[in-house]
């Protein structure tokens, strides 16, 4: 795009805006991974012994596996003995019981970070439980839902007060084998949400968990297990920022959800991991496994993500379509800019009768961005009549950027009706055109079609979290048009 | 490096024994090509599925075989009216038995000048030169068949058009196998000057319902403005393992035009891949199969726009039957500079059992910016509005059937210019039909 | 006259897989052959829903009554059968069949019917003479004959295309379901015609519309008015200019029918002119 109208410098100039760090006293583990640096974690949290014993399993298992090769991200190898495996901002208790217990420092950071703690300065109807590098630090809303009958707490309280819950469900969808990262997170995960709505319970508001890395040289290794019991709703928000620094930090987290006979889970990601400088220096390393189970009959697992940060992401989330006539969705936004590479997609995997998926994909690629949409559709013998449909979209901006779309199609079962459809094009310029001769700058007319191409995605998110996307992918345009 | 398997020892014995009676064994440059490609070859190994391009390929069953060098018939042990019968009319045909050109069966039409069409074996005897400018460019990333191909080559098509010429009638090459437990390794050199063109028809077929293997790769350089149809008619026998890979270079402004039509084999593999290497070349890419039975037929293309305003354009249809196992791999990467590079790719597959299978994979790679790029595949089966359509005009579901896969499998036909070509690859998609329909005259 | 078709107290619907969704609710109509029937009806009110059901769609359930046709109940008959043995459906959406030529589909239908008949099957060179006649009465262009069904044929050639498929199959009831809709005013005549010169004594034919404009054309001997499911009112072909003054409105609400609707079921005021003309 050579037109002269566009100032590309003006527009670089705002940066990163959570990229600050919080100086707190905290209680860092030297760095450096064993089976004592396994012991201490689960014994700092006072896990019951099948913690322990599974964290091990998974340590164990962990040193017999290679980190994979097969994704398009490129990345210098990780020294996984120079990383902290936990840090936890020094408090006087275990875990603060309330938000008065909360280190007025960590409520100052997250209302920096727009997400006030307080219970009466947040927007309506949003519980959070904050998870500060390595543990959760405050978890708002509680007594509220346990009315009726909702558990929303830190992954640590979780297994401390409802040890045959976790076990029962924990390792259910991503069982530790399941790869590279996620066993490694099985073996030394620090904290996360936890999350389980009776049967036929409604939960009256979002939940959502908002983590922040702060602390140098750690890894953040965080476990969110989400139940909904039969019948059950619950739409799940999560966002995630982090300091800007030189050096990559870890991201190896584990998502699992399980939606029984008529439930539904809707999940929500917002990812602003710090993404690195414009030169590709520094950034957080994404490296999630998420995966969803519609173990029961007629249930419904949503995936909706927006994904502008991390200097790498690397992320499936998945639907395992078990239950007859379960629907699985995928919508995802994928921001590549300066030096970001992504490499991320779905899987869904019908095994049940009658299930659905659809999946929708909006690759931008800017600067010198890598962005890869990689996705698999998996009809087995069994999923008669299963139907998918699956859109894949990537617009490039800037001719030093690339988008692939590398999808999967598998189907053993004749009734199987699949579509795919994918395309890849830039700004056209005359769209670009028509709008800045319309009196709209190069700029906002960027971001007026970059928004156009993604609001079918934005439109699945909840409300103000749709607000909360369209802002940052501005932000991380800015410097791309030239 | 792997261990040495048994098939590989096997493969380094048979070559030690029989490199003797390769055709140009006393080529120096011939021989140091096959010597590396057999190193090679070990090298490599034969690929498994947990190799990403092979994923959904298990070629085990061809290593584990133990092929050999089919011996040299002489001309009068066939029957001429086989090959009659597979003749198409209007064309020029040269024919290979076992991999090897057979004059006497072959029939060519007055050539214009400037037009070579010849077999691999005969230039090496008298123009070794040409082959070996040929060979010698392609080989450095061989695969492991193609390498295999390199270390063995018996023979194949060779044609030369000088710049400006044009071949008005097409070359019909027929490749019959006859010998069950042999495998023959044919190399086809296709080298079109600048603004010349030619049509060209690869036809497999076989006299034999046992096990054989055919290993053929096509070597295709298109330059500047020309352009070159070649169709592949794969209806090897019923028990045969086809490896095929066919490769395009197409100069600026060229076309290259590729049909595969995939019929027969229980595992068939053709690679295709097309670099387009000048300003505005352009490809266009057919492909249709319809495995059955217990076949498992598998396409892999790819096509490199390397060069600005490229225009790619690729649909394959697959009809799966029986426990039939279809697999469409496509892949399309734009280079950095290959700007207003326009490329649309189309996978369409039709399931008819429950124990057929499929697996698609289309892929876009794009590193530029101002492109026009889209795939899309689609999984499905017959529609149900045009079934009742049709019964309710008379015709019982099974013919309602067979007449809709036959429709949504000749539009592959329909797509080809050359009459007979087209009735023929029309023939063998009425055959495939799970009931006959009648020919309308 | 003989009796071609006669429903009894016809209760169908569409199966979605779990249940049947009830759209006719107790129709009654009989058709003789020579007669000429128009049935008429706001959307929604099962028009297309007959057609389907008389046709043999699956998913198209009858879920009491009775459909006779020639004295024999057509319930359990396969679509092809009922299509050899005279029934056709004139299609209110012609379906599109990539790849399989127009002709390979007139050649296939009318010698089924001949195979059905017991008579022997047409070469392709008297098939082709016979087409070419028909052709010439449609006012269609021979080269539609090679293109692929309806692929790529305008809204009035599809219609065309229903009309010659009916010339030539020579069926004894016609069923043509909205065949008007979506043609200009010369493609109109066209098919008019075409349908008026396959009047015959011994054929019974339904004329499914929306509009009274088909039936200036030809013009019928029976008008029914379908809502709610049912037959709501009956009468000569001066009923559809009442139907054109008044609107559906008018049988709706029950006003002037002999068979009045149950009170309440009724919805208010919707009238034919309120939808533009044409689709």
């Amino acid at each position: 795009m050579g037109s002269p109208t566009f100032n590309l410098d003006e527009f670089i100039g705002q940066k990163y805006r959570q990229g600050f760090f919080t100086p707190l006293e905290s209680d860092t583990v030297p760095h450096g991974l064993d089976e004592n640096v396994i012991r201490l974690i689960s014994e700092k949290k006072g896990e019951p012994a099948f913690m322990l014993d599974w964290r091990l399993q998974a340590y164990r298992h962990w040193l017999t596996m290679t980190e994979p090769k097969w994704s398009s991200v490129k990345y210098p190898p990780i020294d996984y003995q120079a990383i902290s495996y936990y840090s936890a901002p020094k408090s006087k208790k275990v875990g603060p019981r309330s938000l008065d217990e909360v280190d007025p420092e960590l409520l100052r950071t997250y209302e920096k970070l727009g997400v006030p703690l307080a219970e009466r300065e947040m927007l309506a109807g949003v519980a959070v439980d904050a998870v500060f590098d390595s543990v959760s630090v405050a978890t708002t809303f509680k007594a509220k839902l346990a009315e009726l009958g909702i558990i929303f707490s830190s992954f640590s309280d979780a297994v401390k007060e409802y040890p045959e819950l976790v076990q029962k469900y924990l390792g259910s969808v991503v069982p530790y084998t399941d790869n590279y990262f996620a066993c490694l997170n099985s073996a030394v995960f620090s904290d996360g949400s936890f999350c389980y709505i009776p049967p036929g319970v409604r939960c009256p508001m979002e939940l959502s968990t908002y983590f922040r890395i702060n602390a140098r040289n750690t890894g953040q290794f965080e476990r969110t297990l989400i139940i909904a019991d039969k019948g059950a709703y619950v739409s799940y928000l999560e966002g995630c920022t982090a300091p800007m620094r030189d050096e990559n930090q870890l991201h190896a987290a584990v998502v699992e959800l399980i939606a029984l006979e008529d439930a539904q889970i809707k999940y929500s990601t917002v990812q602003n991991w710090y993404p690195g400088d414009k030169n590709g220096k520094g950034g957080i390393y994404n490296f999630v496994t998420k995966r969803g189970e519609c173990r029961g009959d007629n249930a419904r697992i949503s995936w909706t993500q927006v994904e502008t940060g991390s200097a790498i992401t690397w992320k499936y989330p998945s639907v395992v379509l078990r239950g007859d006539n379960s629907i699985g969705e995928f919508y995802s936004v994928a921001l590549t800019n300066n030096h970001q590479q992504a490499d991320t997609g779905t899987k869904m995997i019908h095994l049940g009768k009658n299930t659905r998926s659809t999946i929708l994909s909006k690759g931008i690629s800017a600067g010198h961005g890598h962005n890869a949409y990689r996705g698999l559709v998996k009809v087995a013998k069994s999923a008669v009549n299963a139907r998918n449909y699956t859109q894949c979209d990537s617009l490039l901006l800037g001719d030093q950027c690339a988008a692939h779309t590398f999808p999967y199609i598998e189907v053993k079962n004749p009734g199987a009706q699949i579509e795919h459809e994918a395309t890849t094009s830039r700004i056209g310029e005359d769209q670009l055109f028509y709008c800045q001769s319309r009196g709209l700058s190069a700029e906002d007319a960027v971001a007026m079609i970059v928004n156009g191409f993604c609001k079918e995605v934005f439109k699945e998110l909840p409300m103000e979290f749709a607000v909360e996307a369209q802002k940052l992918l501005g932000i991380s345009l800015e410097g791309s048009v030239g | 490096m792997r261990l040495l398997g048994e098939s590989h020892k096997y493969h380094l014995d048979e070559y030690a024994q029989h490199k003797s009676q390769l055709p140009g064994r006393r080529l120096q440059w011939l021989t140091a090509l096959r010597e590396d490609a057999i190193k090679r070859f070990v090298a490599l190994g034969f690929p498994t599925p947990r190799d990403e391009g092979w994923k959904y390929t298990n070629v085990a069953p061809i290593e584990k075989k133990r092929f050999t060098l089919p011996t040299i018939r002489a001309a009068s042990a066939f029957d001429a009216s086989i090959v009659a019968g597979l003749a198409l009319p209007g064309t020029s045909m040269l024919v290979f038995v076992d991999g090897r050109h057979v004059p006497e069966l072959s029939s060519l039409r007055p050539l214009p000048v400037g037009a070579a069409v010849s077999s691999v074996a005969a230039m090496l005897e008298t123009q070794p030169e040409e082959v070996e400018a040929a060979m010698t460019r392609a080989t450095p990333r061989a695969s492991t068949f193609t390498a295999l191909n390199t270390a063995w080559m018996s023979d194949g098509l060779f044609v030369a058009l000088e710049a400006g010429v044009e071949l008005v009638e097409p070359i019909h090459v027929l490749y019959l196998a006859t010998t069950p437990d042999t495998a023959t390794h044919t190399r086809n050199i296709i080298v079109a000057g600048p603004n010349s063109r030619a049509a060209i028809i690869e036809q497999h077929a076989a006299l034999t319902d046992a096990a054989y293997f055919t290993n053929v790769v096509t070597d295709i350089t298109i330059k500047r403005g020309a352009r070159i149809e070649h169709h592949k008619v794969q209806d090897e026998g019923r028990a045969a393992f086809h490896i095929a890979a066919v490769t395009a270079d197409v100069a600026r402004d060229g076309h290259f035009v590729s049909g595969s039509h995939a019929f027969g084999g229980v595992l068939a593999r053709v690679g295709i891949n097309v670099a387009l290497n000048g300003e505005g070349a352009q490809c266009t890419l057919d492909g249709l199969y319809m495995p059955n039975s217990r076949q498992h037929i598998d396409h892999h293309t790819r096509i490199d726009h390397n060069q600005p305003r490229g225009t790619s354009r690729e649909l394959y249809k697959g009809v799966m039957a029986g426990a039939g196992h279809g697999v469409f791999n496509g892949k399309i990467v734009v280079q950095p500079n290959a700007q207003r590079s326009d490329a649309e790719q189309t996978n369409r597959n039709l399931l008819l059992s429950d124990n057929a299978e499929v697996d698609t994979r289309p892929q876009l790679e794009i590193w530029a910016d101002d492109v026009k790029c889209s795939h899309g595949a689609t999984v499905g089966q017959l529609d149900v509005d045009q079934i009742f359509y049709l019964r309710s005009r008379g015709v019982d579901d099974a013919s309602a059937r067979a007449l809709l896969t036959y429709g949504f499998a000749a539009e592959m036909a329909e797509r080809v210019s050359f009459a007979a070509l087209r009735d023929r690859i029309d023939a063998l998609i009425r055959a495939r039909l799970p009931q006959p329909l009648e020919k309308l005259a | 006259m003989n009796t071609l078709l006669e429903i009894r107290n016809l209760h169908a619907g569409v199966d979605d897989g779990a249940a049947v969704r009830p759209i006719l609710r107790g129709l009654d109509l009989t058709v003789r052959a020579g007669e000429v029937h128009a049935v008429m009806g706001p959307n929604g009110s099962g028009k297309s829903t007959l057609a389907y059901v008389l046709a043999g769609r699956d998913r198209y359930t009858v879920t009491s009554g009775e459909i006779l046709y020639d004295g024999h109940s057509l319930l359990d008959i396969a679509p092809e059968e009922r299509a050899r043995a005279g029934v056709f459906l004139a299609f209110q959406y012609p379906v599109e069949i990539p790849g399989v030529s127009n002709i390979y589909l007139l050649k296939a239908a009318v010698n089924a019917a001949r195979k059905h008949r017991g008579e022997e099957e047409l070469d392709a060179m008297d098939f082709l003479a016979l087409v070419r006649d028909k052709l010439t009465t449609m006012g269609m262009d021979e080269a539609l004959l090679y293109r692929p069904v309806n692929q790529g044929f305008s809204g009035g050639e599809k219609k065309r295309n229903e009309i010659l498929q009916m010339a030539l199959l020579e069926p004894r009831l016609a069923i043509l379901d909205e065949t008007d809709s979506g043609l200009d005013i010369d493609a109109l005549r066209t098919v008019a015609d075409g349908i008026q010169a396959m009047r015959r004594s011994d054929r019974g034919i339904v004329l499914i519309t929306h509009y009274q404009r088909l039936l200036d054309y030809v013009i019928p001997d029976h008008i029914h008015v379908l809502a709610q499911g049912r037959i709501a009112l009956s009468g000569g072909p001066e009923l559809a200019r009442e139907l054109e003054r008044r609107g559906y409105a008018w049988v709706e609400n029950g006003a002037p029918a002999e068979k009045s609707l149950p009170s309440g079921a009724a919805p208010a005021g919707r009238t034919a002119t309120s939808t533009p003309s044409g689709e």
